[in-house]
C-alpha cells in the first residue's frame, strides 16, 4: 500500500515540496544545535524546558485525540465513524513520532537516549512516558495497517487485531495522563501541582485531536475527493465543543483556586500569564497577548459552533474556521501557557522570561513539517485505498 | 547475457568498491600496528598485566566508575605494593601522562572514539590552564 | 504461498528470534562482573525512596548509617560578602566549574541570593536590616527524600548510602527532568561545552561535558581523602560552615543543631533537606 504515496497530482507534490523545505531547514538547524549544544536555544538555567517540551506536551494530546474516533466506533458501534477511525490512528502515529522527535531534539545527550531502556526506572514518570508512547505507537501501527489491509482486500479484519484495538483505548488515556503526571507530581512547581492538570490535559486533547482531523477531512474533501459525511463532521464538532468547554471550565477552576486562596504559588503564574507580573520595578508580560488570544479564540470557536448547532446552519467554511480557532486556542493554552507559565517563576521566586531563538524555532517548524508530511503520506494511502475499494 | 557491456564493468566496479578496505589498507600506513609510548617515568607495572589491560581496560574503568560513583567505594587499591586511586585521572594518567602518545595510538588504529576526555583531564590539557599563583 | 513454504518461514523466523535473544537471556541470567554491577545498581538505586523511606522515618527512632549534613552559620557571614565569595570560588576552583557570565547559561553549584529568594516560605515582611542587606548562601540540600532522584529516568542521579545526592555524568542523558523536580533550583545544565569558560584546571577532578546536568556533590571526593568540603575549608577560621554526620549524636554538627535555632528551605515540601541555616 505504500506505493500509493508515489502517485499524486501536482498540488500533492507541491505540498510535499513545501513541507520538505521546512524539514530541510529544520535539519540544518538541528545539525547546528547538535554540534554546539542546547545553548543555541532560548532555554536557560532557570527556564530549562521550553518550546520543544511544550510542543511535545501538546502533541501527546493530539495523539490521544484519536480516541474520540476509535471509542464510539469500536465500543459503541457508531457506524458513522467507520471511515474516519483510520484517520485518527494515522494522526496518532504521526503525532507520536513528532513527540519522539521533539524529545530527541531536547535532550542534552541524544546518543545516550538508550540509557532509558538499559536502566529502567519505574519511579520516574519519564520512563513510563516512554513506555506508553512507544506502546501506543506500536498499537496504532498494528491496528491501522492490519485494518487498512483488510479493508483493501475487502475482508473482515482478523479477530486478533481487535485485542490491540481495545488495548489502544486505555493506552490513549494513559499517554496523556502520564504526560500530565510529569508535571503534576513535582513539589517545587506550584502552578502545575494540581490534581486537575491531568483531566485538563485530557479535555484539551479530546478537543484538539478531533479538531485537526476535521480540518484534514475538509481539506481532503476539496483536494482528494474524500467526503467524511455531514453526520460524522457534526458529531465530531459536538465532541470538540464539549471537550473544549470542559477544558475552559477546568482553567476557570484554576483561576478560582489561585485567586480566591490568594496564595502566591498558584496565583502568580496565572497573573504573569494573563495580566503581567510586576517585580522589582519591571513588568513581565510577554505571554499576555498570547493567553488572551487563546481565550478569545476558544470562546469565539465555541460561539461559532453554538451558533451553527442552534440555527442548524453549517457550511464547511464555518466548521473549518471553528475547528482552527479551537485548535490554536488549545495550542496556545497548553503549548505556551502551561509549560512556560510554570517555569517563568523559578524555585527561588526569581522571574526569567523566555524568548525562543531562531534556530530553536527552525527545529520546531522542521519537526511540525515532518509530522504534516507523515500525515499527508499516510492519509494519501488511506484515501487511495478507499477509492480503490469503491471502484 | 543481455546488456553484457553494462553489467560486467558494473560488477567489476562493485567488487572493487566492496573490497575497498582490504586493498586500500594493504597499500597505506593505516595498517601498521600502533606503538603506544610507555610511561616516561619507567614504571613497568600497571594495575593488571598488559595483555589483560589491552583486552579489558574499558571493563575495568567501568567497574571502577560504578564502584566509585554508585557505591561510594573510593577505597585505594593496592597492586604489588603500589597504591592506586580508582579513576582515569587518579590512576592511569599518573603514569601514562600523554594521551596522544599512548591512548590515542591504539584508539585511532581501531577506530574507537571514547568520550572519556570530554570530561576527564589528560595531563597536557590540565597543564594548559594551570594555577598561576 | 504454498503451505510448506509458510511452515518453513514460520520455523525459520522463530529460530532466528530465539537465536538473537539467546545471548541477551544468557547475559541477564548469569552474573558477569559488569552485568551484575549494572543490574545490582538498578536494584539498589532503582527504588531509593523505598529503602530510604524506612531509614528516614526510622531516623527519628534509630538512625542507621551515616547521613552527611551541613550547617551554614549566616551570622558569621553578615557584613562580609567577600567571605561568601571566598567559599563560592573555592568550590569553583576545586571542581572545575565554568564561569559563564551569561545568566541564561551560567553554572553554579553554590552561590548567594537574597533572603526572600532563598527562603520563599519564610516571611520577608518587615524583615530585619541584617536580612535585608545580606545575601545568603545557596547550595544543593542533599535531601533525604529528593524529588530529583525520584524523577530521573536513568538513575543518573541517586542517593548514596552516606546521604549525598550524587550525579553520574556518564549516564545522564540531559533531559533536565531533575531540574524540574528540584524545588530549590540547585541544578545547572551544560548548555554548551564548558571548557572554554574554566579559568584554571584542577588536575585532580574532571570537568563535565556539554549536555549533562551538574550540581554540588558535597565534595564526596574530598571526604574520601579525609578532607572537608571546599567551601568549609575556605572559611575555616570563622567556623561559619559546619559539616558532619547528622546521625551521630556526638558529632559537632549535632551539637550545633542542639544549641542553635536553625531554619531550612521550603520545609513544607517534605524533602527533608540536610542543609540547615542559622540566620
Amino acid at each position: 500500500m505504500i506505493e500509493k504515496v508515489f502517485k499524486g497530482n501536482s498540488r500533492y507534490w507541491m505540498w510535499l515540496a513545501f513541507l520538505s523545505a521546512f524539514v530541510g531547514v529544520g535539519a540544518i538547524c538541528y545539525l547546528r544545535q547538535y554540534l554546539f549544544g542546547l545553548g543555541l536555544t532560548g532555554m536557560g538555567r532557570d527556564l530549562s524546558w521550553g518550546l520543544y517540551i511544550s510542543q511535545f506536551t501538546f502533541l501527546v494530546g493530539v495523539a490521544a485525540g484519536g480516541l474520540m474516533l476509535v471509542l464510539p466506533y469500536y465500543i459503541h458501534n457508531y457506524k458513522v465513524f467507520g471511515r474516519l477511525t483510520i484517520l485518527g490512528e494515522f494522526l496518532a502515529i504521526s503525532a507520536i513520532i513528532m513527540c519522539l522527535m521533539f524529545i530527541m531534539a531536547d535532550i542534552g545527550q541524544p546518543l545516550r537516549g538508550l540509557n532509558m531502556m538499559l536502566h529502567p526506572t519505574p519511579n520516574s514518570m519519564l520512563f513510563w512516558d516512554m513506555v506508553v508512547l512507544l506502546g501506543y505507537l506500536g498499537l496504532n501501527v498494528i491496528c491501522a495497517w492490519v485494518i487498512l489491509t483488510a479493508e483493501r482486500k475487502q475482508v473482515k479484519p482478523p479477530k486478533w487485531v481487535y485485542f490491540f484495538v481495545y488495548l489502544s483505548i486505555p493506552f490513549a488515556v494513559s499517554i496523556h495522563t502520564v504526560t500530565a503526571m510529569l508535571y503534576c507530581g513535582l513539589p517545587g512547581r506550584h502552578f502545575w501541582l494540581s490534581a486537575i492538570t491531568a483531566p485538563r490535559f485530557l479535555a484539551s486533547a479530546f478537543a484538539a485531536g478531533p479538531a485537526l482531523i476535521v480540518i484534514a477531512c475538509l481539506v481532503m474533501k476539496r483536494v482528494a475527493n474524500f467526503d467524511a459525511g455531514k453526520e460524522a463532521i457534526n458529531k465530531l464538532t459536538t465532541i470538540i465543543m464539549y471537550a473544549a468547554l470542559i477544558n475552559a471550565f477546568f482553567v476557570c477552576l484554576e483561576f478560582f483556586v489561585g485567586y480566591y486562596s490568594n496564595i502566591p504559588g498558584h496565583m502568580h503564574s496565572l497573573e504573569y500569564l494573563f495580566f503581567g507580573l510586576e517585580h522589582n520595578g519591571h513588568v513581565y508580560n510577554n505571554l499576555v497577548p498570547f493567553m488572551w488570544s487563546s481565550v478569545l479564540l476558544c470562546f469565539g470557536g465555541l460561539g461559532l459552533f453554538a451558533y451553527m448547532k442552534i440555527t442548524k446552519i453549517s457550511t464547511d467554511l464555518m466548521v473549518g474556521i471553528g475547528c482552527a480557532m479551537i485548535f490554536f486556542a488549545l495550542w496556545l493554552d497548553k503549548g505556551l501557557g502551561f509549560v512556560l507559565g510554570g517555569l517563568v517563576i523559578n524555585p527561588l521566586h526569581e522571574i526569567v522570561e523566555y524568548y525562543p531563538t531562531a534556530n530553536e524555532i527552525g527545529i520546531t517548524l522542521g519537526i511540525w513539517a515532518t509530522g504534516f508530511l507523515l500525515v499527508t503520506l499516510m492519509y494519501k494511502i488511506a484515501i487511495d485505498v478507499e477509492h480503490e475499494v469503491e471502484a | 547475457m543481455y546488456n553484457k557491456a553494462t553489467i560486467i564493468p558494473g560488477l567489476a566496479i562493485f567488487v572493487l568498491f566492496v573490497t575497498f578496505p582490504l586493498w586500500f589498507n594493504a597499500f597505506s600506513t593505516a595498517s601498521t600496528v600502533p606503538k603506544p609510548e610507555l610511561p616516561q617515568g619507567g614504571e613497568k607495572e600497571c594495575v593488571a598485566p598488559a595483555a589483560e589491560m589491552r583486552e579489558s581496560h574499558m571493563v575495568l574503568l567501568n567497574e571502577w566508575r560504578d564502584g566509585v560513583l554508585r557505591d561510594g567505594n573510593r577505597d585505594v587499591i593496592t597492586v604489588d605494593g603500589k597504591e592506586y586511586g580508582k579513576g582515569l585521572q587518579l590512576a592511569c594518567m599518573q603514569c601514562h601522562t600523554s594521551k596522544e602518545k599512548f591512548c590515542d595510538t591504539c584508539h585511532e588504529y581501531t577506530s574507537v572514539d571514547p568520550y572519556c576526555w570530554d570530561c576527564h583531564l589528560s595531563p597536557e590539557v590540565a597543564a594548559s590552564k594551570k594555577e598561576t599563583h | 504461498m504454498d503451505k510448506q513454504r509458510r511452515k518453513f518461514l514460520k520455523i525459520a523466523g522463530a529460530t532466528a528470534l530465539a537465536g538473537i535473544s539467546a545471548p541477551a537471556v544468557v547475559q541477564l541470567t548469569t552474573s558477569s562482573a559488569v552485568a551484575s554491577s549494572s543490574n545490582g545498581t538498578a536494584k539498589v538505586h532503582g527504588a531509593p525512596e523505598g529503602g530510604h523511606k524506612s531509614a528516614a522515618h526510622g531516623a527519628d527512632d534509630a538512625p542507621t548509617g551515616v547521613r552527611l549534613g551541613l550547617v551554614v552559620d549566616m551570622r558569621k557571614f553578615y557584613g562580609k560578602p567577600e567571605l561568601l565569595d571566598k567559599a563560592i570560588s573555592a568550590c569553583a576552583k576545586a571542581h572545575n566549574i565554568p564561569q559563564i557570565d551569561n545568566k541564561k547559561s551560567e553554572i553554579k553549584w553554590i552561590w548567594k541570593a537574597p533572603f526572600e529568594n532563598v527562603f520563599p516560605e519564610h516571611s520577608s515582611y518587615h524583615s530585619s536590616k541584617t536580612v535585608k542587606e545580606n545575601d545568603f548562601l545557596v547550595l544543593c540540600n542533599h535531601c533525604d527524600e529528593p524529588p530529583c532522584v525520584r524523577v530521573c529516568p536513568t538513575q543518573a542521579t541517586y542517593r548514596l548510602p552516606n546521604g549525598i545526592v550524587a550525579m553520574d555524568y556518564h549516564r545522564c542523558i540531559g533531559c533536565r527532568f531533575c531540574m524540574m523536580g528540584c524545588p530549590y533550583g540547585a541544578r545547572s545544565f551544560n548548555w554548551e561545552n564548558p571548557r572554554p569558560y574554566i579559568k584554571e584546571y584542577n588536575p585532580d577532578f574532571a570537568t563535565r561535558m556539554r549536555g549533562v546536568v551538574e550540581k554540588c556533590n558535597f565534595c564526596g571526593e574530598r571526604i574520601a581523602l579525609g578532607k572537608e568540603p571546599a567551601c568549609l575549608e575556605a572559611v575555616k577560621e570563622t567556623g561559619a560552615i559546619v559539616f558532619g554526620d547528622l546521625n551521630d549524636p556526638e558529632s559537632e554538627i549535632r551539637k550545633v543543631l542542639d544549641k542553635e535555632n536553625t531554619i531550612q528551605r521550603k520545609p513544607s515540601l517534605g524533602t527533608k533537606p540536610s542543609v540547615f541555616y542559622i540566620v
